[in-house]
C-alpha cells in the first residue's frame, strides 16, 4: 500500500529524561515551545492521547501504542477539526530518542498509509517550528519564534 | 564550537548546486533510494554518494532502512533553524515589504 512518510532529525544538547519529559508530560514547558499547545495523555501503551490547541479545543486524538521511556514513544493519530483530514484515518507519529556523545538524538517519523496524504502535508509544515523551537527553549531557555506562523503577516 | 562546526557543516552543503538538487528532488518525493537520485543527476554514481554523505553530515538528510535498500529522506529541521537564526529575527516585516515591492515591480515588466 502507498505511504506517506516524513521524518524530522535534530540533535539537542540535554538529557534523554528532560527531552521525554518536554514531549510528554510536562505541558506548561510544551505549550511554550509549541504555540500554546499541549497534549494530554497517561503517555502509557494503551491509554488514550489528545492534542488540545492554544484555544482549548481537541485539534488531534488518538492512542498511545508504545512507550518506553525515555526512548521511544509511538502515537496513534488522527486529526479532528478539518473533515478532509480527518476522513484520512489514523497516522503514526514515532518518536525516538537516542542518547549521542553531549546530546540527544530525536527522530521522529511520521508516517499514513495513503499517498499522498492532506494530513502528512499539513504536519510537515508544523514539526520543523516546533522541533527548531523546542530544540531552542531547551538549550537556551528562551524559543526562537512565538507566532506558528511567521510569514504571513 | 560544536554549533558552530554544525553550522559550518550545513552552509557547506548548502554551497553548491547538486546538492540543492538532491534536496529539491527529496522535497518532491521523498524516500529515495541512490539508484533512483542518480537517473537525475548527471554525475558518476561515486559522485552522487559524496554529496549525499556531504547531506546526511549535516543533519539535511536522515537515512531509513527497509531491507536491504537505503532510503533518503530529506530533513528540514535544520533549515528552519536558518529560518530562525539567520532570517526570521532579521525585520521580518521589512524583508516582506521589499519582496512584496520587487514582485510587483518584476510583475510591471512582463
Amino acid at each position: 500500500m502507498a505511504r506517506s512518510t516524513f521524518i524530522y532529525v535534530t540533535y539537542i544538547r540535554t538529557t534523554r529524561e528532560r527531552l521525554w519529559s518536554a514531549l510528554t508530560e510536562d505541558s506548561e514547558f510544551m505549550k511554550q515551545y509549541w504555540f500554546g499547545v499541549h497534549c494530554q495523555s497517561e503517555w502509557r501503551a494503551g491509554s488514550p492521547w489528545k492534542m488540545i490547541s492554544a484555544e482549548g479545543e481537541v485539534s488531534d486524538a488518538g492512542e498511545i501504542v508504545e512507550s518506553d521511556p525515555p526512548s521511544r514513544l509511538v502515537i496513534r493519530w488522527q486529526h479532528q477539526k478539518t473533515p478532509e483530514l480527518k476522513a484520512e484515518g489514523s497516522s503514526l507519529c514515532t518518536l525516538e530518542l537516542e542518547a549521542v556523545p553531549g546530546a540527544v538524538k530525536l527522530s521522529i517519523t511520521h508516517t499514513i498509509e495513503r499517498d499522498p496524504s492532506k494530513l502528512i502535508a499539513a504536519v510537515s509544515g508544523g514539526w520543523p517550528k516546533v522541533i527548531s523551537n523546542l530544540k531552542s527553549l531547551i538549550e537556551t531557555g528562551t524559543a526562537m519564534l512565538s507566532d506558528p506562523r511567521p510569514c504571513n503577516h | 564550537m560544536a554549533e558552530r562546526r554544525n553550522t559550518d557543516a550545513l552552509f557547506k552543503a548548502l554551497a553548491d548546486p547538486s546538492r540543492r538538487k538532491l534536496l529539491d528532488l527529496l522535497h518532491a518525493n521523498d524516500g529515495r533510494t541512490l539508484n533512483q537520485l542518480c537517473e537525475y543527476l548527471d554525475m558518476t554514481r561515486q559522485g552522487v554518494t559524496q554529496h549525499l554523505k556531504v547531506l546526511e553530515d549535516a543533519n539535511l538528510i536522515a537515512i531509513v532502512w527497509r531491507g536491504r535498500e537505503k532510503l533518503h529522506f530529506l530533513n528540514p529541521v535544520p533549515l528552519q533553524e536558518i529560518y530562525d537564526r539567520w532570517i526570521a529575527k532579521f525585520e521580518k516585516s521589512r524583508l516582506k515589504a521589499i519582496a512584496d515591492l520587487k514582485k510587483q515591480l518584476e510583475k510591471g515588466n512582463g
